[in-house]
């Protein structure tokens, strides 16, 4: 039984390490790609052959090769502790996000409350960085990314209430049975749940979750912490080489994660009608693949869309509008909740 | 069900260690191929090619520690508002008038600071 554990804990690690890898690197890529074509420019070209497709993977063997410059400046210790930090609160979001009704790592009963914790942890990664860079850039940035993310974590929280109040429960995996089993007025066929139940009845929680997402991984509109035209790189600035690929890393890693998160709790996950559990485990995948792609496309288009918010303008928007329109809209799915 | 738990968090644990292995490997491989090669001039701090003036850590006006405050209890309401929203259909009435009044007290609160201008930058 013992053994088993450790062999399935294996399997799944490397499993999900692979979908972590493969998913960052798409989303590089399609980064590169999509950002090219909606500037009516074409992108890579040359690395792999056909599109450019291997331009990622050339990045990553190039920074491998790359001089590391550690100032003379920086806390040593606290500067080269940073990514790790950074890269294990990423890399444990992974653990909840079910792929399937078995696929999935630990189908932890705290899922999303989980989930919300861990991210937070990224927060003391990018601070510490920015602090221990002893680079005035590095420093605006990091106070910046530390203000900028704990106020839009909260958005975030609670933009997931809605959805735990109409499911009842915090596993993730439960989440997706919910919607899988929700029915309107309670006479819903269940291939109608194919439109996923949570999207209209949480289109409000759905959009403040998408905007503080992108605020959460400091994507424009919410890039001030790298604000390329005031700070440089901002916290990133005096990183070169490895660590600055495993930042890199770490913050489209993150996309994929939060992008997987929202298409669970909203999206419906892996859940198709007609399909026996045993077959989801297989046709899951990549259902909820699908849905995160969707949804980094999402994100990259926006990039592209919208300028770049001041930073009072940002915090304002969080404060004054995003939370107030949270708080209400969980008042109102408890009420409807226990009406009806 | 205790079992259960246990390999749950070992899963999380090691998941976690996974991150930080994948750090150490590609820093330890990148070690071995990569040039080390430092001179004076390439490890001052970055400062747009000038030399620096004063150190890295200048004196900042930290805006945002109120920012930090604000945040506090707020996520301490949110750590109160999970548990109440699993239990909601169960509970009912009384628990939806109960957090209807915790979360005007919160929102009174968030007003509150508003109209002092804690968000308002001069």
């Amino acid at each position: 039984m013992i053994v088993n554990f450790w062999v399935t804990l294996g399997i799944k690690m490397a499993l999900v390490l692979g979908v972590m890898l493969v998913g960052a690197l798409v989303s590089i890529f399609g980064e590169l790609k999509i950002s090219a074509h909606m500037q009516s420019r074409i992108g890579p070209y040359f690395a792999g052959g056909r599109w450019g497709w291997a331009q990622p993977l050339a990045d990553g063997l190039k920074f491998i090769q790359k001089e590391e410059i550690i100032p003379d400046t920086v806390d040593v210790r606290v500067f080269k502790l940073a990514p790790y930090v950074v890269l294990m609160g990423t890399m444990a979001i992974y653990v909840v996000i079910p792929f399937g009704p078995d696929m999935v790592a630990g189908n932890l009963d705290l899922g999303v409350f989980y989930v919300l914790a861990i991210s937070s942890i990224s927060t003391v990664g990018v601070l510490m960085a920015g602090w221990s860079s002893g680079n005035k850039y590095s420093l605006m940035g990091g106070l910046r990314a530390a203000a900028q993310l704990i106020a839009y974590e909260l958005p975030l929280v609670l933009a997931v209430v809605g959805v735990v109040i109409l499911a009842g429960t915090l596993s993730l995996n439960g989440i997706v049975e919910a919607q899988a089993q929700w029915q309107w007025f309670g006479v819903t066929p269940e291939w109608l749940n194919v439109i996923p139940p949570y999207l209209i009845l949480q289109a409000v929680g759905f959009a403040i979750f998408l905007t503080a997402s992108l605020a959460e991984l400091s994507r424009t509109p919410f890039d001030m912490p790298i604000a390329e035209s005031e700070l440089v790189m901002g916290y990133l600035t005096e990183y070169s080489g490895l660590r600055f690929t495993m930042f890199f890393l770490g913050e489209y890693a993150g996309m994929v994660a939060l992008a997987a998160i929202a298409s669970t709790l909203f999206l419906g996950g892996y859940w198709l009608p007609f399909v026996s559990d045993d077959l989801l485990n297989f046709i899951g995948p990549v259902v909820l693949i699908t849905k995160i792609a969707l949804l980094v496309f999402l994100f990259i288009w926006m990039r592209w869309t919208f300028p770049r918010l001041r930073e009072d303008q940002l915090q304002q928007l969080a404060w004054r509008i995003l939370i107030p329109v949270a708080l209400a809209n969980i008042v109102v799915t408890a009420v409807l909740k226990v009406v009806f | 069900m205790f079992e259960q738990y246990v390999q749950d968090y070992t899963t999380v644990a090691a998941f976690a260690f996974l991150g930080l292995f994948l750090v150490g490997a590609g820093v330890g491989l990148s070690k071995v191929v990569r040039p080390h090669n430092p001179t004076p001039t390439k490890n001052s701090p970055y400062e747009c090619g000038v030399d620096p003036v004063g150190t890295g850590w200048s004196q900042t006006h930290i805006r945002y520690y109120i920012f930090a405050l604000l945040f506090l209890i707020f996520d301490v309401e949110a750590v109160f508002i999970f548990p109440w929203a699993v239990q909601l259909e169960t509970i009912g009435m009384f628990a939806l008038v109960e957090m209807l009044i915790f979360i005007m007290i919160l929102i009174a609160g968030l007003v509150y600071a508003i109209r002092k201008g804690v968000l308002k930058w001069e």
